[in-house]
């Protein structure tokens, strides 16, 4: 085993993880706004793929232009998701907790439905497309193209989350965040930064789904995997802070490519669980959460 | 004054408590809805014994079976996530545990699984003891998705474990016709028995739990950690019994569900969706009461699976869609659970938290 490999390896793993840090940083923003944990986040990261690739069939529209395209369309998505559903959720008056649980349960499991039901369970890849199939080779160091602007549209997407944490919208998520029924006081409207905040959630994923797109397969139950990831994240992070995901992902990113290339890929999740165990241990609100 | 302590001295003083944002009830008015419900459980008992005998469509009974086994799985959830409120994703665990320890007892060493599945109880009872350690830590949400990434690590390590068979699973051979080893060759008929025994002990425990000191106790868990902790309950400890009650009911399950399919595998004992299964019916009919689970499964299992029948025969999602949108609507418009039709009322119900 060459320090080249394991060099190369250890990038591929960062890169992977910038991709699970951005999808971590919609479900933790989405909890640290109302406490609500989106359990069909994967399933977003699902419809944003398909997105892309049906967009991808019928117009010939690469990858990367569609990012605006299907941002917008899962912020919409995510809008949509918080006026229909979860509004719905927070106003009800027994077993709020248990509601929320179970409402996005039950929306993750009719996404996947639906999904079947349009696009089929085959598996799908995009295979063409000013990405697909370049390396990029630093040396020993090979690193397919697509990874590594993936890798690098997350990082800006983060940079671009990071901004909006700090202007005026932000400070209102803030307000709202720590009391939401004062800032109604103060001109807020609450209804209106809880469907930004799932909006701007949702087109995270969305960003992350496209440039997933470029390299992975795409399948109904593709977001499983991911969201499972995503929680071990935010759980890591700590919940509601978009530097811990950020760190959290890179570091869960290294983990698995680790695991996978000194022991057997079967168990690469393993190490990440073993990672979220000493968490739950020694740390139990995250390494960046407040709890 | 804390609520708990206006329990308390209202009971002293006038023999009364005030049940849960209810008018207030004597302990005579308690002492006999205990006794109605007794009666009521015998009642149908009788009824379910009396169930098969008019039913010749197999498919019919293989689903009454079914959802008997899921009324006490779910019976077994309510006693930690209602009762106490901690809401697991991941029974399936102690579930899958249950099954493959009677399973491999069965198939590796020979002993019976009328044995096996206290074996598997008691595994799932340790596991459950576990589990809880690290994460009774943590509170509401922390909590799920702490029980949804442990138990999918026990999905994980399962599938990758050859000395379980892996992701291949267990096929139960059958031998002789026996209720010892609960093998038979026709099972739908004796298992329907053996399932309603299940529930019958799962409702008994929990309705013995329920009038117990320890169903105060994690009510008052559930209802204010803080003030319970400030009158001298030990949450942690509360909450380690009530997992593991909670467990060795679940596994016991798990032990009975894989004797009666005659198989087992990673994913119909550990996986996500049979976690799902296990809350949902005491999620939809009521969580925190002794009928909820067993009207949430009534309505529940039978939909789900005769959906999956009908609806998903082709593999094309629609009978996903239709479960999933059943959760949303149950959760969303009935959320004190199917019980609060009949007038039953959760006691063990947030809703009365922020109540003066």
């Amino acid at each position: 085993m060459t320090p080249g490999l394991i060099a190369q390896v250890a990038i591929g793993g960062l890169l992977l993880g910038l991709i699970y840090a951005l999808v971590a940083a919609g479900l933790s923003l989405i909890f640290g706004l109302m406490d609500v944990v989106n359990f069909a986040h994967g399933q977003l990261l699902m419809l944003a793929m398909y997105a892309v690739f049906e967009i991808h069939q019928a117009f010939g529209l690469d990858p990367l232009v569609q990012l605006p395209l299907v941002a917008a369309l899962l912020f919409l998505i995510g809008v949509a998701i918080y006026r229909g559903l979860i509004s719905r959720a927070l106003g009800v008056r027994f077993n709020t907790g248990m509601v929320q649980v179970f409402v996005t349960f039950g929306l993750s499991i009719f996404l996947v439905g639906a999904a079947q039901l349009a696009f089929g369970s085959d598996f799908r890849s995009i295979t063409d497309g000013v990405l697909y199939g370049r390396t990029v080779s630093m040396g020993a160091i090979v690193l397919p193209l697509s990874q590594l602007a993936a890798g690098l549209v997350c990082l800006v997407a983060f940079a671009a989350l990071m901004l909006i944490s700090r202007t005026e919208f932000g400070r209102a998520l803030e307000a709202t965040r720590e009391d939401r029924d004062a800032v109604a006081l103060i001109g807020i409207d609450r209804d209106r930064i809880f469907s930004l905040g799932w909006g701007i959630g949702a087109a995270a994923v969305g960003i992350a789904g496209v440039m997933l797109a470029t390299f992975y397969y795409i399948s109904p139950t593709v977001g499983d995997n991911f969201a499972l990831i995503a929680y071990v994240t935010v759980a890591l992070g700590g919940f509601g802070s978009l530097i811990g995901a950020l760190v959290a992902g890179l570091l869960i990113g290294l983990v698995e490519a680790m695991t996978a290339l000194f022991f057997d890929p079967a168990l690469k999740q393993v190490g990440i669980f073993a990672i979220y165990v000493l968490v739950l241990m020694v740390r139990p609100r995250g390494l960046f959460g407040r709890l | 004054m804390t609520r708990m302590q206006e329990v308390t001295h209202s009971a002293k003083a006038e023999g009364t408590f005030p049940l849960m944002g209810r008018p207030s009830l004597s302990v005579n008015a308690i002492t006999r809805r205990r006794k109605q419900e007794l009666i009521t459980g015998a009642v149908l008992l009788m009824v379910l014994a009396l169930l098969p005998l008019p039913i010749e469509n197999s498919y019919l009974r293989n689903l009454i079976v079914v959802t008997l086994l899921y009324a006490g799985l779910a019976q077994g959830w309510n006693i930690l996530g209602g009762y106490c409120g901690q809401i697991s994703l991941g029974h399936a665990l102690y579930f899958g545990i249950g099954a493959y320890t009677s399973t491999i007892l069965f198939t590796r060493l020979g002993i019976p699984p009328t044995l096996g599945l206290f074996a598997g109880a008691a595994l799932a009872a340790l596991a459950a003891l576990l589990v809880g350690w690290p994460c009774f830590r943590l509170s509401g949400h922390y909590y799920a998705i702490a029980t949804l990434v442990v138990g999918l690590m026990g999905l994980l390590l399962v599938t990758n474990w050859d000395f379980v068979n892996a992701a291949m699973g267990i096929t139960i051979p059958f031998k002789r016709e026996s209720w010892i080893d609960l093998e038979f060759r026709i099972p739908i008929q004796p298992f329907h028995y053996v399932m309603l025994a299940y529930v019958a002990v799962a409702w008994i425990v929990a309705y013995v739990v329920e009038g117990s000191r320890w169903g105060f106790i994690w009510r008052a868990v559930k209802d204010d950690v803080v003030a319970a902790r400030s009158l001298g309950v030990r949450v942690f400890l509360s909450k380690m019994a009530a997992a593991a009650i909670s467990g060795a009911i679940v596994g016991a399950g798990g032990a009975l569900y894989a004797q009666f399919i005659g198989f087992i595998d990673p994913d119909s004992g550990l996986g996500l969706s049979v976690s799902v299964l296990i809350a949902l019916p005491a999620v939809v009919g009521g969580v925190g009461t002794l009928w909820g689970p067993l009207l949430g499964a009534a309505v529940l299992i039978p939909m789900q699976q005769l959906s999956a029948a009908w609806l998903g025969g082709a593999g094309n999602g629609v009978d996903l869609m239709f479960y999933g949108a059943l959760i949303v609507a149950l959760a969303l418009a009935r959320p004190q659970g199917l019980v609060s039709l009949f007038g039953v009322h959760s006691q063990a119900g947030g809703e009365v938290v922020d109540e003066p």
